[in-house]
């Protein structure tokens, strides 16, 4: 139990100052500014836009910067900020077949429309760490390479091929009025329905959900996945305002979206076809959507009629441990002070002991 | 009667999606575009707040399985304004971010765009450079993304 404790004021506040000074580093070295880190540590702004649960680059990169880099410490500060704000209003679904794609790989096909495009992805670099970029001294980059494209080629959703020759499953489809769980306004409570579900896991943990995910591929709930689609780009956010009636562009934000495909025997009911699990972040977060979509689909055990033996396939589990806010904030408070519990702890402790030394003295003379 | 409250009673499609349009150009363009679109209106508009700039909230949606049925994605801040000119007309911004001047500088811009003697100067100093700017800012995406487009050639492994 944590009891309040009084005091301490000055010595919290030169802490708070010795913070700043840690902070900034060695004053020979320029300052960060929060437009450096917005335009230059993105991987790391987009993490914490989508486990703070906010979409602001700026807030963001400002988080990060107060933060000192602790990325999970800066989600927490997003987190504090978005609760002083009010609430205008739900958007209208984004429509992620309308996205401009900057990357767009399918591992289930080689040649399917709209093609594969690797945009700009760490995967096939060396990971060899390039003395080129040390000092601030690289430069500008030179310009990529462009190819002329043919105009508003459609690129459709890779499982929408497999959907059309009813080889997998359906999405499910909107139940027009049908209300859409909400955890902000809500407390989650089981079982939990798959948009909750979704909701709690794009703002769930990376490490969390990569370590659930990793642990559905090594034999605790597998899911057979493929990596249907994974698409990163631009897509319009579109708000309908009570007050006029109509709908109103807000801007573009930019999303990673994986749809993973995995296998299913089928049942007396339904033929045999592909499952889904589906992952979906703020910015490029390839590792986290992809991680997300494992973890959905493992969760919808339940729903597939699937036994639930494993970790990721239990709701209440990973949806309880999935907010990496919550989760710090029950860890960390261990260090405040607990005096007064352990001070009852330690007297129960000590009455203890001698009821069994005085037990220890007995049978010795006995 | 204010033109929002009279589309919201009958509902033009035409004036509807026009103001859309202008809105979506707003949602784009850069406080310098507004600014100076606001500067090339002549007579300037005379504005008046109905709501002053505020910044809050909007849930994002996304579809399960990227077409199926909503959920709740994430919040992203949102600015809004509403202003009336002095001709009676009413102006509405919800820009995605936090800045007040731009959300202002839309809502002065989503009024004058519904007076027609303001019509060809929106379009000659807002609407035709913001959509240009766009249209080469997409196309170099477009067109940078293309370049990484990758052909893979599955091999036969073995000794047969």
């Amino acid at each position: 139990m944590y009891v309040a404790v009084k005091g301490g004021e000055s010595a919290i506040a030169a802490a708070h100052t010795l913070l700043a000074k840690e902070r900034r580093g060695d004053p020979a070295v320029p300052e960060l500014t929060t437009e450096q880190i917005r335009e230059q540590l993105t991987l790391a702004v987009d993490r914490v836009m989508s486990e703070g649960s906010l979409y602001d680059r700026d807030l963001a990169a400002l988080a990060i910067k107060q933060a000192r880099g602790d990325l999970i410490e800066a989600i927490f500060l997003v987190r504090a900020y978005r609760s002083t704000l009010p609430r205008f209003g739900y958007a209208e679904p984004i429509e992620t077949s309308a996205m401009t794609i900057r990357r767009r790989i399918s591992a289930t096909f080689k040649d399917l429309p709209g093609g594969q495009v690797l945009g700009p992805t760490f995967d096939y670099t060396h990971r060899l760490l390039d003395d080129s970029l040390n000092g601030g001294a690289a430069g500008t980059p030179s310009s990529p390479a462009r190819k002329p494209v043919s105009e508003d080629a459609k690129v459709p959703h890779v499982a929408d091929l497999l959907g059309h020759q009813g080889l997998i499953e359906p999405n499910p489809e909107t139940e027009s009025a049908a209300p859409v769980g909400d955890l902000t306004r809500d407390p989650l409570s089981f079982p939990a329905e798959r948009d909750l579900r979704l909701q709690s896991l794009a703002r769930g943990d990376e490490g969390l959900l990569l370590a659930l995910g990793y642990s559905t591929q090594r034999g605790y709930g597998r899911t057979h996945p493929f990596a249907g689609e994974i698409r990163l780009g631009e897509v319009e956010v579109h708000l309908a305002p009570e007050e006029l009636g109509f709908e109103v562009p807000l801007g573009t934000i930019t999303v990673t979206e994986c749809e993973m495909v995995n296998q299913f025997k089928g049942s007396a009911e339904s033929p045999p076809q592909f499952t889904r699990g589906y992952g979906l972040a703020f910015g490029h977060c390839e590792r986290k959507t992809m991680s997300m979509a494992l973890v959905d689909r493992a969760l919808r055990a339940r729903e597939l009629g699937e036994e639930i033996v494993a970790p990721a396939q239990d709701e209440e589990f990973v949806l309880s441990h999935a907010d990496n806010v919550q989760a710090t904030g029950f860890v960390e408070h261990l260090k405040l002070p607990h005096y007064v519990d352990f001070q009852a702890e330690l007297q129960l402790v000590r009455q203890m002991r001698r009821e069994w030394e005085d037990a220890q003295r007995k049978e010795a003379a006995e | 009667m204010p033109e929002a409250q009279r589309i919201h009673d009958h509902p033009d499609a035409r004036v509807v999606s026009a103001r859309q349009e202008l809105m979506e150009i707003c949602a784009h363009a850069t406080e310098a575009e507004l600014t100076s679109a606001i500067d090339a209106l002549d007579p300037r508009p005379e504005a008046t707040d109905i709501r002053p700039a505020e910044t809050g909230l909007v849930m994002l949606r996304g579809r399960i399985g990227g077409s199926g049925a909503p959920f709740n994605f994430g919040e992203a801040t949102v600015t809004r304004a509403a202003v009336r000119l002095g001709t009676g007309e009413t102006g509405f911004s919800y820009l995605l971010g936090r800045s007040k001047t731009r959300a202002r500088l839309a809502a002065v811009l989503e009024a004058a765009g519904q007076r027609p003697e303001y019509r060809r100067s929106i379009v000659q100093h807002l609407v035709r450079p913001v959509a240009e700017r766009l249209e080469s800012e997409r196309r170099a995406t477009r067109e940078e993304a293309e370049a990484t487009r990758v052909e893979f050639f599955t091999l036969v492994r073995g000794e047969d």
